[in-house]
């Protein structure tokens, strides 16, 4: 069909009220999309308002079926059923996690999947002219023999794109390209997109930077909590960062807290001067020399997007269990403590929750009563023997205290909603008596009530005098719960917020931009 | 049926194989027209085989772990050349060469636990060195002679509980010994209900816990009459009593202390594990060590078994104790085991070797019986996974797919990106 509209380039892509529900929840609710050839489109949205979900059912990871609407592709309707039918189609995707083996080489990385043959056999020849072109026109000076591991992030991610544009693409989708790269070569990757863009490829690019969409893209789609909620051309409206923002925040604020009077205390946890390497990469650093501190009975927010360092700066903390220490000290009760190991955190008062429940929180093999005591068995233990008595009255107790729903505490933890298990994660952490808790995205993965009951437990521990931190993507969980919020950027604390100068805004301008003033 | 379970560790496969290891013996009881089931046998079976089960205790831990270990056959005969040599060159008594083999099977421990754990090499590359290395001292120090053990020496392998007291007909101690045994069992049993019950925890009915401890008790009485009805001179043999006394430590060690709990930890999820502080480098390095010193243990019995140490003694053990593990229900990629289970894995294996021994079925024929039960045992459990009926699998499977549900917008799983490629 041809399409109806007016402007000057034709539609390549529209995607017209595009539904995807999982069980209890809408992820995409009546989405459009309309791309035009030759432009770069943007995407913008927060964590979880279903951007990548709305790539995944164009690309046809979620297939043809699996949600209600219409994909309209180069004039006609288009029922993907997987991944190589819409690479069939010329779309391909780039995901922020790159898709290449280190140990292969660059021309082996091209061409995999997609190997030139000649008789059944390899055409090597074949592929080496190949991709010297492809590197040429990607702008990788680099022998396309070099193994993939041997290359820095920006060039793997050139690599990609080479290997895109020997798939004959005509619509590229790059997901966060620029999260883990540098000022040079983001740089680099975005002139490269505006040259495929003269040379007719069309992107699709999805991005927390909001300088740089503002830099390269013609138009803007923001999506919110499910929805597409406008479409705005960068030139034609004038658009800035502020612009971007507002409609991606712009929701009210429902009252989804338990009420909560602060009863905050002197300083008793900080930080100084925090520093730590990259586990791998030598000269990168995840923390830059951060300082912060929490007072006696303190929610203290961290903001910041995906990939800004976060849980890397929590996790360095919590026993030196991620990246490299270079430097730093932290203090508490005014002394300086060690750190070293996960076992002297924990001696220290410190407690972790992770974000990620599944692989980083649980023994899923575990039931309730055993993972409650896992921190602690110390305290449920004599001469080393655990006794079985004490382990499941403390279980019992905090199912009841955190109304954890299971039939029995000798239920296996992987049994739970994730709700129930994040309690059981909290009950573990909470037996070990914890003077600072660090709590990362303590709903991620929660239904509403549950979130509710979980605010409810942090807001209990704060008021019996500890401090909390609390790490998360939702700035209107952070707004509700904090008392104060610090932001992050790249690895580096860019500023402070107290509860009533904290906005959406004023967190967004500072989760997406340098430090501005001190 | 629970009860029955939850005893041997709640396990599917674990459960399933206590009614294989009882349908092979009833099966055997039969076509052997009752060879099986005679003192005689029973008393053999137990000697043949001890040695094999105390390897299956300490690598059922390695296996919860998650790790293997390839070296215990070679680390055995070496154990065993050297407290051989011990003795009849220094002179030094019976007592004390057992100390140095468990000495000597602690320091090769440490070495094997030092790169597993601290250097980060992979456990199966480890031990398959030390399974060449251990083999060659054995054959270097022991110039590949057979090298004889005194009679006292002789005794760890091949004793059994003297004759004292009252002639009753039976041998008085190992009727002690039954008898001991099934009042342990019932008092630990009754205290468990009891101190569930008190807890407001689950408890099995009545009926049933009644039937498990009448047809537990049976079992254990009806084994003590054999042993103790064999010919003038037999009775329990001293490595079944070295092997019952380790099965009760190392049972109560990974079920009730906190060095157990770790190493179901560190299996099940090391990257959890060690953030709720668990030492996994030392936990790894302990169960090392500890499969180490259980296998000079067993070298030793199998030396004073067989009268002498030689230069093939152990090969191929390393096979039996992994098949006897994984027949007993623990899972390749760890966190998943008990002490129990394997020692019924094993059993199954002896009695399967021994009665087809007794119906002259030949060794070429045997190896590919035991082979095909330790395929259908695993496959059995890993059909179960697949079926999604209370296993683990796909419990996970399930629970995954729900996590994606409820966060839709999380980043490309490695899967997606692989089919991505494929």
């Amino acid at each position: 069909m041809t399409t109806l509209d007016t402007q000057d380039e034709p539609i390549l892509l529209e995607m017209r009220s595009i539904t995807k529900e999982f069980p209890g929840v809408k992820a995409l609710s009546n989405v459009s999309l309309r791309v035009k050839a030759g432009e770069i489109h943007a995407i913008c949205g927060e964590n979880g308002a279903g951007k990548s979900t709305l790539m995944k059912v164009l690309s046809g990871v979620y297939p043809h079926g699996s949600y209600t609407g219409d994909i309209v592709y180069m004039a006609e309707t288009q029922q993907f059923k997987d991944i190589r039918a819409s690479e069939a189609a010329g779309i391909v995707i780039i995901h922020q996690e790159l898709a290449l083996i280190p140990e292969l080489s660059i021309m082996e990385n091209i061409f995999l999947g997609n190997e030139p043959t000649k008789w059944g056999v390899i055409d090597w020849a074949e592929a080496r002219k190949r991709s010297v072109e492809l590197l040429a026109r990607v702008g990788l000076r680099e022998d396309p023999d070099t193994p993939i591991k041997e290359i820095g992030v920006g060039k793997q991610q050139l690599v990609e794109i080479a290997k895109a544009l020997n798939k004959s693409v005509r619509l590229l989708i790059l997901d966060e390209p620029t999260a883990a790269l540098n000022e040079s070569d983001s740089q680099h990757l975005l002139d490269l997109i505006l040259g495929l863009k003269g040379k007719g490829i069309t992107s699709i690019i999805i991005s927390h930077k909001l300088n740089e969409i503002e830099q390269i893209a013609d138009e803007i789609t923001i999506i919110r909590d499910g929805k597409s909620i406008e479409t705005l051309n960068v030139k034609r409206d004038g658009v800035d960062e502020d612009r971007i923002i507002k409609g991606m925040v712009g929701r009210t604020l429902e009252s989804r807290f338990p009420d909560h009077e602060p009863k905050i205390g002197e300083v008793f946890f900080e930080v100084k001067d925090w520093t730590v390497g990259h586990p791998q990469i030598q000269d990168r650093l995840i923390c830059k020399g951060s300082n912060f501190y929490v007072r006696r009975g303190e929610i203290v927010g961290f903001a910041g997007l995906m990939g800004a360092g976060r849980t890397e700066l929590a996790r360095s903390l919590f026993g030196h269990s991620y990246g490299r220490y270079i430097k730093g000290q932290v203090y508490k009760d005014g002394k300086p403590v060690n750190l070293r190991s996960v076992r002297a955190a924990i001696d220290a008062g410190l407690g972790y929750v992770t974000e990620d429940r599944k692989s980083l929180g649980l023994n899923l093999l575990d039931d309730i009563k055993t993972t409650t005591v896992a921190a602690n068995l110390r305290a449920i233990s004599k001469y080393t023997v655990v006794d079985d008595r004490k382990e499941f009255s403390v279980a019992e107790e905090y199912r009841k205290s955190l109304r954890t729903k299971t039939p029995s505490v000798e239920e296996g933890v992987a049994k739970l909603s994730g709700g129930n298990q994040q309690k059981v994660v909290l009950a573990k952490w909470m037996f070990t008596d914890p003077d600072l808790l660090i709590l990362d995205e303590p709903t991620r993965g929660i239904d509403v009530g549950a979130k509710y009951e979980i605010y409810g437990i942090i807001q209990r521990l704060a008021n019996q005098g500890k401090g909390v931190i609390v790490i998360s993507s939702e700035l209107p969980e952070l707004l509700g719960l904090s008392d104060r919020i610090y932001t992050i950027f790249e690895g580096a604390i860019t500023g402070v917020l107290d509860k009533n100068e904290a906005s959406q805004e004023s967190l967004m301008k500072l989760m997406t931009s340098a430090r501005k003033t001190a | 049926m629970n009860a029955l379970k939850k005893l041997f560790g709640g396990n599917t496969r674990q459960f399933g194989m206590i009614f294989a290891l009882v349908a092979l013996i009833v099966f055997f009881q039969i076509f052997t027209e009752g060879r099986t089931l005679t003192p005689g046998n029973v008393i053999n079976l137990f000697n043949g085989n001890s040695y094999i089960l105390i390897l299956a205790i300490g690598m059922v831990l390695v296996i919860i772990a998650g790790h293997i270990d390839l070296s215990v056959g070679s680390v055995a005969a070496f154990v065993g050349v050297s407290v051989a040599l011990a003795i009849r060159d220094w002179g030094i008594p019976w007592y004390m060469g057992v100390l140095f083999g468990l000495v000597l099977g602690a320091v090769i421990g440490a070495w094997q636990g030092f790169w597993t754990a601290y250097v980060g090499i992979p456990a199966f590359i480890v031990t398959l060195a030390g399974m060449l290395l251990f083999r060659g001292f054995n054959q270097f120090v022991g110039k590949s002679n057979t090298i004889p053990v005194p009679s006292d020496f002789q005794y760890l392998g091949s004793g059994y509980l003297p004759e004292i007291g009252p002639n009753t007909g039976f041998n008085n101690l190992t009727l002690l010994l039954g008898i001991l045994a099934a009042a342990f069992v019932v008092i630990m049993s009754l205290r468990a209900r009891a101190t569930n019950k008190a807890l407001g925890a689950d408890v099995p009915e009545l009926w049933v816990e009644v039937t498990k401890l009448v047809l537990i008790c049976g079992a254990i009485l009806y084994a003590t009459y054999l042993f103790a009805t064999g010919r003038p001179g037999t009775s329990f043999p001293i490595p079944g009593l070295i092997l019952a006394v380790l099965v009760l430590i190392y049972g109560f060690i990974a079920d009730k202390t906190v060095l157990g709990r770790h190493v179901y930890a560190v299996g099940g999820n090391r990257h959890a594990a060690e953030l709720s502080g668990v030492q996994s480098k030392k936990v790894n390095f302990m169960v090392m060590l500890n499969m180490s010193v259980l296998a000079g243990l067993a070298g030793m019995i199998f030396v004073g078994r067989s009268t002498a140490s030689g230069p093939f003694d152990g090969v191929g053990w390393e096979l039996d104790a992994i098949a006897a593990v994984f027949i007993g229900g623990a899972a390749v990629t760890g966190g998943v085991g008990t002490v129990i289970g394997s020692i019924v894995g094993g059993l199954v294996m002896a009695v399967l070797n021994n009665g087809l021994q007794l119906l002259g079925v030949g060794a070429d024929l045997t190896q590919i019986i035991k082979g095909l039960v330790l395929l259908a045992a695993v496959a059995f459990d890993v059909y179960n996974k697949i079926q999604g009926k209370r296993s683990i699998t796909g419990l996970l499977m399930k629970n995954f797919q729900r996590n994606n549900d409820i966060k839709p917008d999380e980043t490309t799983s490695t899967k997606e990106v692989i089919s991505k490629e494929a």
